[in-house]
């Protein structure tokens, strides 16, 4: 159990001030901190699994739930939010019939509203992380988006076809 | 010949590695003499992509840009003048003043022979093979730099203060804080995707001033290509020796490491970060000890930010004086700044301190997104506030923008239009700081839910009298019992927009409007005589609230209808308006 992160654990455990570098490393292993994992890694490294759930819930990378194949990280920074961020959001949920940090049934898109991408002069913005990388789209109209979310469940069916 | 492509983040979003693909791919079938590279972004960021070619002898022969793949067999065949750069478009870059970013999208970050042909490494030579630790500062302070992350703090009275803190035998950190919080805001990020070597330098820089031996970089975990590129520059500089031990046969030695933040706006203030870099939850701690005297691991620590970093080796190299040239009398060199919003042309602009708003709006920024009336530029974020038009000829200094309520901040500058709801963005950025609040302090934690909930009541309609009266006590309340600046600034954007636009907080309140239309339960739509009957509104109306016959001007039924804008939308004619 947990051999993904035992590379992970072997360079870090012992080391002072590593929880969110083994936290991260983790989560990027099974793409959240399952409730065992968090026992696990208290156990290795000797901090508390209370310490450890505090420093999980304090930042907002770390998830406690499953997410799903494709992460909608949509941008709602100034720059977007001024140009109609909170209609691309509806946009999204009402697409995939999903909110703010939900995941659809089909384990494929998980909706994560973030605070700022940095890519301010294309507002509005969303990052989509998925198993080959990150794509940032930007100048998105509800259109687009709606098309971009299409796309990618087009490719995920071709796929299993 | 070299063709460069511009692969910053915004780049790539628009498409610049697409664009670099296909141009290898044809130039793979033509033979050597033509060299692809790619560089970080240039600032055009409202242009991308953008590709340069540069002539034998390094000049710029021609930039194109909205360079999509589908042109790059144009450019190479040079049937592409359609993309050139307009006249209008570079006068964006000539009109800037580039310390900080002056090597932004013209080198290729991944490549560190290109940094040190460009002056790259000198003045870290120069300070550790001419120049005492104690000059290093003196320099620093002949420039008048200030911290360029928020606060202002003169960065040499920081050096200053950590070389003479007694670090008890063990070790001084020199910290670089990448953890680009502030929403709206992408300086930093350029810089690191653009000009990675600049930040090093200026770090080992400090590191000698101050008698450190490590460096440690927090950036944020949302910025992966920045991680990467830093990640690269690191391995490169200790490759070529300007990390590490030993540095220039000098005898001092200097290493970098990288810590990805995990998401904490906090974190941007330096005990809080601190505490991040020790693995706790990044919450403030009190000041005093300052982390100068008492910082990570309890050891001697200097903070300073990704830009004040980048400006280091300059005025090292070029002289404190030659920095000073730039700016006012308090406010000294250039400034970056992140121009987003509902502006013409978005992107980065680094001006002298000391020039006046408008131009920065107006003068590069091309005025605002079709042609719509300016209302107001936001600056410093969460932490800033909203400078009216009205005061658009204020000069972009520390001292003048604070005058206004706002702060200069990190450079973070959205311009807003007629369209935009003054007290919604004041709602925003609460909503924004009342997340972001790490709860230590009671007045920020519950405060700014406090002043969330009733600017969620006035934006809803249900605003009430003394509602403003409420705010204003709250913040001031607030700002006296928070420990640290987040929870010391998060009422800035209540109290600029009460302050300038308290008509729009009256409105919403007593008159039950949003005289931007913004806020829905506030406006109604309607349809106008411009309608043609194409029925497509009533087609997506979700609730059946909209009747009317083909070819004929169609009606809402205001009863029915939940605002939800789909008639908007789907209007090709532009024919149903908010009121």
């Amino acid at each position: 159990m947990f051999a993904e992160i035992e590379p992970v654990m072997e360079k870090y455990a012992g080391v002072p001030g590593s929880l969110i570098t083994i936290l991260q490393k983790t989560q990027e292993a099974y793409g959240y901190l399952a409730e065992d994992a968090i026992f696990y890694i208290a156990q290795r490294t000797g901090v508390p699994a209370s310490k450890i759930y505090g420093v999980a819930t304090f930042y907002t990378q770390f998830r406690l739930k499953p997410v799903g194949k494709y992460i909608l990280m949509l941008c709602k920074g100034t720059a977007c939010h001024v140009n109609g961020a909170a209609g691309i959001e509806e946009a999204v949920s009402e697409h995939l019939g999903i909110a703010d940090g939900e995941t659809t049934a089909d384990g494929l898109f998980t909706l994560d509203v973030v605070a700022c991408l940095g890519c301010c002069s294309l507002a509005p913005v969303m990052m989509v992380k998925g198993p080959a990388g990150e794509e940032t789209h930007g100048a998105l109209t509800k259109d687009r988006v709606r098309a971009i979310i299409d796309e990618i469940g087009a490719g995920e069916k071709s796929l299993k076809a | 010949m070299r063709i460069v492509v511009g692969e910053g983040s915004c780049g790539v979003a628009s498409g610049a590695k697409k664009t670099e693909a296909a141009l290898a791919a044809l130039l793979a079938g033509r033979g050597g003499g033509i060299a692809l590279e790619k560089a970080g972004c240039v600032g055009n960021c409202y242009l991308e992509p953008i590709v340069d070619v540069y002539a034998d002898d390094g000049s710029l022969s021609a930039r194109y840009v909205h360079a999509t793949e589908d042109r790059a067999a144009d450019i190479l065949e040079g049937a592409a003048d359609d993309l050139l750069i307009s006249g209008e478009d570079a006068a964006f870059l000539t009109q800037q003043e580039r310390i900080v970013l002056r090597n932004a999208g013209l080198i290729n970050p991944e490549k560190i022979e290109e940094y040190i042909a460009a002056g790259g490494y000198e003045a870290l030579k120069k300070a550790l093979t001419q120049m005492t630790p104690e000059g290093v500062i003196e320099e620093i302070k002949a420039s008048g730099l200030r911290g360029r992350g928020g606060a202002g703090f003169p960065t040499w009275f920081k050096w200053d203060a950590a070389r003479n803190a007694d670090a008890g035998g063990g070790a001084k950190y020199m910290v670089c804080n990448a953890d680009e919080g502030d929403p709206g805001a992408f300086m930093d990020r350029s810089v690191l995707e653009g000009d990675p070597h600049a930040v090093l330098e200026g770090m080992a820089i400090g590191g000698y001033a101050i008698g450190a031996r490590e460096g440690v970089i927090y950036v944020r975990a949302e910025y992966p290509l920045a991680i990467v590129r830093l990640e690269t520059a690191i391995a490169q500089a200790e490759e070529k020796g300007v990390l590490g031990e030993d540095i220039f046969g000098s005898g001092f030695g200097f290493s970098i490491r990288i810590k990805a933040g995990a998401g904490a706006f906090v974190c941007g203030e330096e005990t809080a970060l601190i505490a991040s870099l020790e693995g706790e939850r990044g919450m403030p701690r009190l000041k005093p000890p300052f982390p100068a005297q008492k910082g990570f691991w309890k050891q001697p620590t200097n903070i300073n930010n990704v830009e004040t970093f980048a400006n280091v080796p300059f005025v090292i190299r070029e002289g404190g004086a030659a920095f000073a040239a730039f700016g006012t009398e308090k406010s000294k060199g250039t400034k970056v700044f992140a121009l987003a919003g509902k502006i013409k042309k978005g992107g980065l602009v680094e001006v002298p301190m000391g020039l006046p708003l408008k131009d920065v709006i107006y003068g590069i920024g091309g005025g605002i997104k079709n042609d719509r009336a300016f209302k107001a530029v936001q600056m410093g974020g969460p932490s800033g506030g909203c400078i009216p038009a009205a005061l658009a000829d204020t000069p972009v200094d520390y001292e003048s923008i604070t005058q206004t309520g706002a702060i200069v901040g990190s450079g973070g500058m959205i311009v807003m239009d007629e369209d935009t709801c003054m007290v919604d963005m004041a709602r925003y950025f609460l909503d924004f700081t009342r997340k972001e609040s790490c709860g230590k302090c009671n007045y920020c934690r519950i405060g700014t839910k406090r002043m969330l909930e009733i600017l969620e009541r006035i934006t809803a309609g249900k605003g009430e009298d003394g509602d403003i009266e409420k705010l204003e006590e709250l913040a001031v309340k607030i700002k006296d019992g928070s420990l640290c600046g987040l929870g010391q600034t998060a009422p800035n954007p209540v109290l600029t927009t009460i302050r300038y636009f308290r008509n729009e907080y009256e409105d919403h309140i007593f008159k039950k409007k949003c005289t931007a239309h913004y806020c829905k339960a506030l406006i109604r739509y309607e349809i106008t005589d411009a309608c043609k009957g194409c029925t497509l509104c009533a087609k997506n109306c979700p609730v059946d609230a909209i009747a009317g016959k083909v070819k004929e001007k169609h009606e809402i039924d205001q009863g029915l209808c939940i605002k939800c804008g789909k008639c908007e939308d789907n209007c090709k004619f532009g024919a149903v308006v908010r009121d």
